[in-house]
């Protein structure tokens, strides 16, 4: 109940504060615009319209959502803190795992909002132009928004681990920013750079397996471009989705398991420390 | 008197610094308690242990039943707070803030909007927190702490910030809740405000409780010198009247006035002489120490005792 009255004006203030609707235009404006440029390649005529949509869709998704994510929810801890709006709130009937919780709820209401009504829109508008869309197609954009949004689930629990840690905003952004390059980024390229040197000599399937499931954004990866078949042929993925042994229920196991675990250190530390 | 607040031999120790050291008091039901000290004394340190967003290093404290430092809040829905330079989300009208605050206490809506018109924001109420003064942040404040009518009150420098018709209504206020049966802690710096008002004050210095006690109490300690002001006709400049005993510090100030510190045992004695010298004096004001003497007194008494 506490955690839903924290909730409820966590949505409220990213109303007012227009983040709900920057979030929502970015996303809308990038899905159009990928939607409409994208279909180039492969003509307007084709039926698998949806699926070339979910391929770049999903790339795009695993650079702006943990963006997103980790810019809504860097400072939820250590920002309060500093403006002294913390102060106050801990000193009413409320456990500090309820304001983590409630801020939680908020944030991941605005970024599924966000994300739903943003793709929603792109797949809409495809619909509208007189595409044809099987069923599998559907399925597999409606899983592409629903693991999205766990994706963002994933860093926003994140963003606040390390809120709950430092001690000022400054830090939290910056070790936000590090930590998205890091995952986003530069851990594909290092997995790469070893995998193509050690040309499978060493490195067994399942030790790379294990390697993705390291990183929440390659398990968003797999699950979109090989989860389906549809899809994965235009991903250029299908070579990695026979080697893999990981099936799309573990590996929305693997998000969850990313999800809550920071969360639970997140409400560990913060019910530590002192103000 | 039921008591709402025990602090018993409480330390609180920041790294090497010790914020507050073996501090032990009890709150009862109705006592409007004024907590006096420098800044960094230990009175904000005091409160946010009350609160439970710190934890002592040792010793125990107890809140309207509840342990603070294990995270029990139950009690909290009858606690009342105002911090130190209040803030709020500046996004949030003033009645949306207050909502918010009701909801978390389990109190209705319509009866925690109503302390927005008794703090005098009734008007600002639909504007956003962000546009706000300082002065209409901290009448803010006062309407959260406020809410749901709560047994013990903790207001951590209250009056800043308010303008002079507000101060009045707020004693007016608290000192209501306070005969309702309210605990009420303040710290301020405002010691002439609280003199006539709190029944009972509690020095801090240095983290160490030195004094504790009603105003009356603090002066039969201290055994502070009353002020005797007189005012004496046909005084010749730099003569003192014949009457007064040898030896009594005594000064002229201004014109014809004359002060005499008198020691509490010989108050009596000289406003009797004074009296009896026949018409010389025209006029009389006894000042007893105040607060502010009071608290210079005990501060310089911790200082020769360490």
């Amino acid at each position: 109940m506490n955690a839903l009255i924290i909730a409820r004006k966590e949505i409220h203030q990213a109303v007012r504060n227009r983040w709900v609707l920057a979030s929502t235009l970015l996303l809308a404006g990038l899905a159009l615009s990928l939607t409409f440029l994208g279909s180039a390649p492969t003509g307007t005529v084709s039926v698998r319209a949806l699926d070339v949509v979910i391929v770049s869709l999903s790339s795009l998704t695993i650079f702006l959502i943990p963006l997103i994510a980790l810019l809504i929810s860097h400072d939820a801890i250590v920002g309060d803190m500093e403006r002294g709006t913390m102060l106050l709130l801990l000193s009413y009937p409320v456990a500090r795992w309820q304001v983590l919780l409630g801020k939680f709820i908020g944030h991941l209401a605005v970024l599924a909002f966000a994300t739903c009504l943003g793709y929603g829109i792109a797949a809409a508008a495809l619909v509208a132009t007189g595409s044809r869309i099987g069923l599998d197609s559907l399925v597999a954009f409606a899983a592409m928004i629903g693991s999205s949004v766990l994706l963002g689930a994933v860093f926003v629990a994140i963003g606040y681990l390390v809120s709950s840690l430092v001690r000022d905003r400054g830090t939290a952004a910056g070790i936000c920013i590090g930590l998205w390059l890091f995952l986003v980024l530069i851990y594909d390229m290092a997995l790469l750079g070893v995998l193509a040197v050690d040309q499978g000599r060493s490195i067994s399937a399942a030790a790379v397996d294990a390697m993705l499931l390291l990183n929440p954004a390659d398990v968003y990866r797999l699950f979109n471009l090989t989860g389906f078949a549809n899809v994965s042929s235009f991903a250029g993925m299908a070579g990695l989705a026979q080697s893999t042994t990981l099936s799309a229920q573990m590996l929305l196991i693997a998000l969850l398991v990313w999800t809550l675990v920071p969360l639970g250190l997140a409400a560990t530390a913060f019910s530590r420390r002192e103000l | 008197m039921t008591s709402t607040v025990h602090v018993t031999d409480v330390a609180k120790d920041y790294g090497g610094l010790k914020a507050v050291c073996g501090v032990s008091f009890e709150l009862r039901q109705g006592e409007l308690v004024a907590l006096i000290g420098h800044n960094g004394a230990g009175k904000t340190t005091l409160m946010k242990l009350m609160l439970g967003l710190i934890r002592p290093t040792s010793g125990s404290i107890e809140v309207l039943g509840d342990n603070p430092a294990a995270g029990q809040f139950a009690g909290r829905r009858q606690l009342g707070y105002l911090p130190e330079n209040v803030s709020f989300d500046a996004a949030l009208t003033g009645r949306e803030t207050l909502a918010f605050y009701a909801r978390l206490k389990r109190e209705t809506v319509a009866s925690a909007l109503k302390l927005l018109d008794a703090v005098g924001l009734g008007d600002a109420s639909r504007r956003r927190v962000g546009t706000y003064s300082k002065g209409m942040r901290q009448r803010l404040g006062l309407a959260q702490a406020l809410i749901g009518h709560p047994r013990v009150l903790l207001l951590d420098e209250p009056t800043t910030g308010l303008d002079p018709e507000l101060r009045q209504t707020f004693y007016e206020i608290i000192q209501r809740l306070a005969a309702e049966g309210t605990t009420v802690l303040l710290s301020s710096h405002a010691l002439t405000e609280l003199e006539e008002r709190a029944g009972r004050v509690i020095i801090m210095n240095r983290g160490v409780k030195v004094a504790d006690g009603s105003i009356e109490g603090l002066r039969n300690i201290a055994r502070l010198p009353t002020k005797i002001r007189l005012k004496i006709a046909g005084l010749g400049p730099g003569e003192l009247p014949s009457w007064l005993p040898t030896g009594a510090p005594c000064r002229r100030l201004d014109g014809h006035l004359v002060e005499i510190e008198a020691e509490p045992d010989q108050k009596i004695e000289l406003l009797h002489s004074a009296t009896a010298s026949g018409r010389a004096v025209e006029d009389l004001d006894v000042l007893p120490p105040t607060l502010d003497e009071l608290y210079a007194h005990f501060l310089r008494q911790a200082e020769r005792t360490p």
